[in-house]
């Protein structure tokens, strides 16, 4: 497994760091080279904030191969606030208390990993959203 | 342009096929195709193939196809674009004939899968999305799909019960197909009790990995001659892409690939979705069944599982689908599917369908890759 193939991915992996079209103002993770809705190439590096709120999810149990060892696992497609929906695990919760509209924050866990001593990856997961002391 | 014509079509049952390999398969519909077709050579083949390096450490696999059906010396080139690479390669034969720069091609679609097992299948399909931003989270393709499910569950007030009619449809329709891999019966129960893969998508919502082959041979106006009496023509064939990720489209629950791809084809044909008379569609999940009947017009949106229940897309209904079993039933051999389809509705519009018959001029094929990226259409006549 090649190192480099994830670690030029850092940005967007640790610190979800996207794009905004200075055009038509979309604001992109992943980021792009070209701005889907407007087709400008005038995009600047935007940094989102981590928070949204549950689109969609499901429960894996038959994972793919590097990914058994963490089922039943919940997968989701995430809205951020900022507009983008985004593709992640759910952790901190139980299956059970998962609802679409759930208020949810990024969090970094492992991913998986590759092979018994073998490459560990990190990156973004959400879970619910820790409510402030009062 | 000249006219495309389909003069000759093979398959294999779709099975775990232990004792055969991708070569000998499609070599086996290669042979009964030309043998139907009455050639000897052709122009091309064009091989639809997924996963043959994944599975079987196979690339060049065209080559290799028209070695062993006995055409070396003749072009061959192998097209991938996931679940649609059959339907991409017949589109590949259509616009070889089409441009008169060949004049007879042979299309195969072929797959291998039972070489895998378990985590290694999901671990292959989940290549046909993005794996920077969708794979690495996890996310099989049958998770993308359940993500949709559930939100179409949820936007539009269904249960996931609602979604057994067309498993049931594609079980019962597949039980008169002897290539079919699932030829029995299923029920509602049977259907909510299944175990889940991801919820809320269980076993009997997927359509089954497999094995198997299937072939077509394509010919010109100028080839076809008196023979334009009783062969099927390809009157459209059209593809189209959407973005690669779920998270990248605007409304994830209209597939927009679907609805161009279907648009291009209605146009070349001159027609509208109210023409069409069967329709094989892309159920490798009971959801891509209700939201490909959304996008190519046939229901609006959050009414295509109603046509399930009311049952419009049994073999008497307004729009049959799955007509031999669809993916559901017939069996997935992935990259092989698209030109299962097409061989289906060449015996549905020949009068070959048998207990299957449906009376119809006009059918339509469409495969979709990945979780809706890669959409390809077709659209034949009767003779
Ligand atoms: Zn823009």
């Amino acid at each position: 497994m090649s190192l480099a193939r994830h670690w030029r991915l850092q940005n967007q992996r640790y610190r979800l760091l996207g794009v905004q079209c200075e055009d038509c103002g979309a604001r992109l993770f992943p980021r792009r080279q070209v701005c889907p809705r407007c087709k400008s190439q005038n995009l600047q590096r935007y940094q989102f904030g981590g928070e949204g709120k549950v689109y969609s999810h499901t429960v894996v149990y038959d994972a793919p191969a590097g990914y058994e060892g963490f089922v039943p696992y919940i997968g989701a497609l995430v809205e951020l606030e900022e507009g983008p929906l985004i593709a992640a695990q759910l952790t901190d919760v139980d299956i059970d208390d998962v609802q679409i509209g759930m208020p949810v924050e990024m969090v970094t866990r492992r991913l998986r990993q590759y092979g018994e001593d073998g490459l560990i990856v990190y990156g973004y997961k959400f879970r619910p959203k820790l409510k402030e002391a009062p | 342009m000249t006219k495309v014509y389909v003069v000759g079509i093979g398959q294999t049952p779709v099975r775990e096929h232990w004792d055969r390999s991708a070569r000998d398969l499609a070599v086996s519909s290669v042979l009964e195709a030309i043998e139907q077709a009455g050639v000897e050579k052709a122009d091309a083949i064009y091989v639809g193939n997924a996963l043959s390096g994944e599975v079987a450490g196979q690339e060049h696999l065209a080559a290799l196809v028209a070695d062993f059906a006995g055409m070396a010396g003749t072009e061959a080139v192998r097209i991938e674009a996931a679940g649609a690479s059959g339907a991409a390669a017949v589109r590949m034969g259509c616009l070889a004939v089409a441009s008169g720069l060949q004049e007879v091609v042979i299309v195969t679609g072929v797959e291998k899968m039972s070489d895998l097992t378990g985590p290694a299948v999901e671990e292959a399909l989940v290549t046909a999305t993005d794996e920077e931003y969708e794979a690495i989270h996890g996310l099989s393709l049958v998770a993308l799909n359940a993500l949709l499910m559930r939100r179409y569950i949820y936007e539009h007030h269904v249960e996931r019960s609602d979604f057994a009619h067309f498993s049931i449809n594609a079980h019962k329709n597949a039980s008169n197909n002897e290539y079919a891999m699932f030829r029995r019966p299923i029920t509602v129960d049977a259907f909510v009790n299944a175990r889940m893969i991801a919820d809320p998508i269980s076993l009997l919502d997927s359509a089954p990995v497999a094995d198997g082959a299937a072939s077509l041979v394509l010919c010109s106006e100028k080839v076809v001659g008196e023979r334009a009496n009783s062969a099927v023509e390809i009157v459209a064939s059209a593809a189209a892409t959407d973005a690669m990720a779920l998270h990248d489209r605007g409304n994830p629950l209209f597939l927009q690939g679907v609805y161009e791809s279907a648009q291009r084809a209605y146009a070349q044909a001159g027609i509208g979705p109210e023409d069409i008379d069967l329709f094989e569609l892309h159920d490798a999940f009971t959801i891509m069944g209700a939201l490909s009947l959304e996008g190519c017009g046939f229901a609006s949106e959050g009414e295509g599982v109603r046509l399930g229940i009311d049952g419009e897309i049994a073999l008497e209904g307004r729009i049959p689908i799955s007509t031999m079993g669809g993916l559901k039933g017939r069996g997935h051999p992935v990259g092989a599917t698209g030109v299962y389809q097409v061989v289906e509705l060449v015996q549905q519009l020949r009068g070959e369908a048998g207990a299957n018959q449906v009376d119809g001029r006009l059918g339509m094929a469409q495969s979709i890759g990945g979780s809706g990226a890669t959409v390809v259409t077709h659209i034949l006549k009767s003779p």
